[in-house]
């Protein structure tokens, strides 16, 4: 087993610039979708993750996730954290089984970084969101015995048609279909209510703190309505992950702006129904 | 061409050492000098599609001479080994080390199983936490290894290069001066009538592992950046008509496709070829540069996901 830490022979022998490819090769059972299942349903077994957001701005695009992973009727854990930079141009939420889908993401950051080390340049936005597309694809065993999961991707695309609108969101499904969404989306169980809530106020010009603002409000809104959303925790103060892409590449939204942006949503919403 | 019958181990090795040794005499020289804030690579290259230096882990890299295809064949088995190490247990258990041991322990099976060595030379640096904690690995042909303190100096003349930069290296030196150290120890030899060579930064592959930057320490320094660290014309007591170098400054076309680094028709060392002509099929698409302090910001977020492991209680 120690030997393929050690061992240049299995890396010799494979060719080719994909991480995933090799794990396949030389280590198959360190894929999330190679590993044999017994036949039973597995859902409520382990926890899973809800409700991703995701919205475009002039220059990028903001991404955002609760905090809270089910089980059941149980609240597994109440600072997880589904959103991450998947590399300096992209980033990638995930909603579904919690431990199989950090898995994926783990693997998927790897095979960009992999990628970007031996050929000396990064994939194509679309390439990006197609390899994450080979990994969902590869998972469909598992999510129809109840383990699915389903990412959603966004990042900034150096090449795209207007400079001035670099950002793009990708949805997926469980089947591994990749479908470019446009101006925003949202996936998980409060996706509903988050979409909603969220085409009521998106537009293509607004900046990027008006986004954050709608992405932190449209993800209360999820919280409201479904019981597997998070709300801000203003208990243990735990609030959304958000992460904004530019040109300047992905960063995580700093938390004390989540926070100040949590807070008036909060106390505008106790100030009772808008007029306006 | 007859075989022998029989020929010697003795014999055996003496031939591929030889062969290995002018192979790797032949071509260009890379310097790796540890200075105060990380490790520099200093390669002379003039291709900016065929590197000699590389990125292969968070604070790990490596320069080759030699032979490009079979340097480069090292280097993807070295990103390809860290990764997999760094996805099965954690970032940090990636050593330059272990990895320098790979390799070693490759070359070393390569050199006596196999009719033809790899002509290759091969340096794996870790960049530590602070200055004297770097590590640099110095890794030949036949899978000898060496644990090297300030500074590796590999291919052409390489000796003559380590004795110059020996005597002006300090350790902790700022960037630009290292950069300076290093290209003055590359240009010392080969020049006409024993002059230095001119070093323009066209002709120059810099890179740093910057033991500052969060998780991906490596960075490549490029055009305008690379020309502000380099001094003006190099030994500037050469006298003009001496120091014109045979081909720096030629305005040849890029060196795409060169298959071994340098000149491989040269026997004479040290002495640097004009380019080869470009091939007419060339093995490799030209790669884009990367993009400069790439992963610099998402570093944070880039860990994020190894330090996820609290997110599956419920399976406990």
């Amino acid at each position: 087993m120690t030997h393929q830490f050690s061992d240049l022979s299995a890396a010799f022998r494979t060719t080719g610039s994909s991480f995933s490819d090799f794990l396949g090769e030389s280590a198959p059972h360190l894929l999330p979708g190679r590993r044999a299942l017994p036949p039973t349903a597995a859902a409520g077994l382990a926890p899973s993750a809800t409700t991703i957001v995701a919205a475009t701005f002039p220059g990028g695009v903001v991404m955002g996730g609760d905090r809270r992973a089910t089980m059941g009727n149980y609240i597994a854990q109440r600072d997880i954290q589904k959103v991450y930079a998947s590399d300096e141009f992209s980033v990638v939420g995930i909603a579904g089984s919690a431990g199989i889908a950090i898995e994926m993401i783990r693997l998927f950051t790897v095979e960009l970084e992999h990628f970007e080390k031996i050929e000396g340049t990064t994939l194509s936005l679309d390439g990006k969101a197609n390899r994450l597309a080979t990994m969902i694809r590869g998972n469909l065993g598992a999510a129809m015995q109840g383990l699915a999961v389903v990412p959603l991707f966004a990042g900034i695309d150096p090449e795209a048609a207007d400079p001035a609108r670099p950002g793009r969101v990708f949805s997926y499904d469980v089947t591994g279909g990749v479908y470019e969404e446009f101006g925003y989306d949202a996936i998980g169980s409060g996706s509903l209510f988050a979409k909603s809530a969220l085409k009521k106020v998106w537009a293509p010009d607004r900046d990027r703190a008006a986004t954050v603002r709608s992405v932190v409000e449209s993800l209360y809104d999820a919280a409201d309505d479904d019981s597997a959303t998070g709300g801000p925790d203003l208990v243990r103060r735990l609030f959304p992950v958000l992460y904004s892409v530019t040109i300047e590449g992905a960063v995580r939204v700093p938390e004390d702006e989540v926070i100040a942006v949590a807070e008036t949503v909060i106390a505008e919403r106790s100030a009772g129904p808008r007029t306006d | 061409m007859t075989m022998p019958f029989y020929a010697s181990v003795e014999q055996i090795m003496r031939d591929r050492s030889e062969l290995a040794r002018k192979g790797i005499a032949r071509g260009r020289s890379v310097a790796v000098l540890s200075y105060a804030d990380g490790v520099v690579f200093i390669a002379e290259n003039a291709s900016t599609a065929l590197r000699k230096v590389s990125e292969i882990y968070d604070r790990i890299g490596f320069a080759a001479v030699g032979r490009y295809s079979e340097y480069d064949n090292l280097r993807t088995a070295g990103i390809r080994l860290a990764d997999m190490r760094g996805y099965s247990y954690d970032r940090r258990d990636v050593s330059g080390r272990q990895l320098a041991n790979s390799y070693a322990h490759a070359l070393n099976s390569i050199f006596t199983e196999q009719q033809k060595p790899y002509e290759v030379e091969v340096c794996v640096a870790e960049v530590g936490k602070e200055v004297g904690a770097d590590q640099l690995y110095r890794i030949t042909y036949d899978g000898s290894m060496v644990d090297e303190r300030d500074f590796v100096i590999m291919g052409g003349q390489a000796e003559a290069m380590t004795l110059t930069l020996r005597e002006i290296y300090r350790p902790g030196l700022p960037l630009a001066e290292a950069v300076e150290l290093g290209v003055r120890a590359l240009a010392s030899v080969g020049g006409s009538a024993g002059a230095p060579r001119d070093l323009p930064a066209d002709q120059l592959e810099v890179a740093i592992l910057d033991r500052f930057r969060p998780q991906r320490a490596f960075k490549r320094i490029t055009a305008a950046a690379l020309a502000e660290l380099l001094p003006g014309p190099v030994a500037p007591d050469v006298p003009a008509g001496e120091s014109a170098p045979d081909t720096p400054e030629t305005p040849e076309t890029p060196e795409t496709t060169q298959t071994t680094d340098g000149a491989p028709e040269v026997d004479a060392p040290g002495v640097i070829a004009p380019p080869p002509p470009p091939d007419p099929h060339p093995g490799q698409p030209p790669a884009m540069p990367r993009p400069d302090g790439a992963g610099g910001e998402a570093d944070d977020a880039a860990a994020g996901p190894a330090e996820s492991g609290p997110a599956s209680p419920g399976s406990a």
